[in-house]
């Protein structure tokens, strides 16, 4: 795990705490809303990563479709909501199901104010990529030094 | 691990005597597998793959699967949070009912893997009448 916050938000702690949320997650399933229905289901593994200008926030989701997909940015709290239709088979035999099934939430804080206005997400063969423009205040800026 | 019942008619899997050509990471993919009627269904994740890179071969009934995935962002990337890497897909499986190898079939779709093999007509089950005198 790499370490690059610039952002008081982003202290290990905050790290930790989101490494161990997504531990109980992936162990109970159990967002605040969804408890026991959920029972180990995983949630989706994302990476983030800064740009001057926006937060780019990637997730791996193969079989999900767009309409299955509910991205939504409240404040600075991204959430990727997945609806998975139901796929088991009866009458078949499975000899592995590895798979994730069923509906799952995830819920990032984000280190920095966004443009919730201009957020952009793509899903391209089965890769999720959401682009999230900073706001003004939080763009770096270039200061001219003034000679004399 | 649930629902994985029945004796299993695919088993030993696992990368042993290859060693990848290029360098990288290499992944497992996850993968469901459903024995119908009359064909194995092959489900694997392979997110990030392009269509011209995955590459499927069937040969002595050993089922392989390896994609090829490009890298989509520079190497020396700084992540905030880093959960996965990207690289290469590579699994192999042990199929030991007899397929029709000319008939397997492969389709890639959101990053979804397909593959149909259908079960050789000799193995495929039968129902045999049961005439009352």
């Amino acid at each position: 795990m790499r370490r690059g916050f610039q952002h008081g938000l982003w202290n290990p702690f905050q790290q930790l705490r989101n490494e161990m949320d997504r531990l109980l997650t992936d162990f109970f399933g159990a967002t605040t809303e969804e408890f026991l229905p959920s029972m180990f289901r995983a949630q989706p593994a994302v990476n983030v990563w800064e740009k001057d200008d926006a937060l780019i926030v990637e997730s791996e989701i193969p079989g999900v479709k767009s309409e299955e997909l509910e991205i939504s940015v409240t404040g600075n709290q991204l959430s990727i909501r997945i609806n998975r239709a139901e796929t088991s088979e009866e009458g078949v035999t499975y000899h592995r199901r590895e798979r994730p099934v069923g509906a799952v939430c995830r819920v990032l804080q984000l280190p920095v104010e966004v443009d919730a206005e201009k957020v952009e997400a793509v899903l391209r063969d089965g890769v999720l990529t959401i682009t999230l423009p900073k706001a003004e205040s939080a763009k770096p800026r270039k200061i001219q030094v003034a000679g004399n | 691990m649930k629902s994985e019942k029945g004796n299993a008619k695919i088993k030993a899997e696992g990368n042993a005597g290859r060693e990848p050509t290029r360098p990288g990471r290499c992944y497992r993919p996850n993968v469901d597998i459903l024995e119908r009627d009359d064909e194995l269904l092959v489900l694997a994740d392979v997110p990030g793959a392009g269509r011209e890179s995955i590459n499927v071969k069937f040969e002595d009934g050993t089922l392989e699967i390896h994609a090829v995935v490009p890298a989509r962002q520079d190497e020396g990337q700084d992540y905030l949070i880093q959960e996965y890497g990207v690289g290469d897909y590579y699994r192999t499986f042990q199929v030991s009912e007899a397929i029709d190898a000319e008939k397997i079939s492969a389709a890639y779709a959101d990053g979804v893997l397909t593959l149909r093999l259908p079960k050789a007509e000799a193995v495929k089950p039968r129902r045999i009448p049961v005439s009352t005198a």
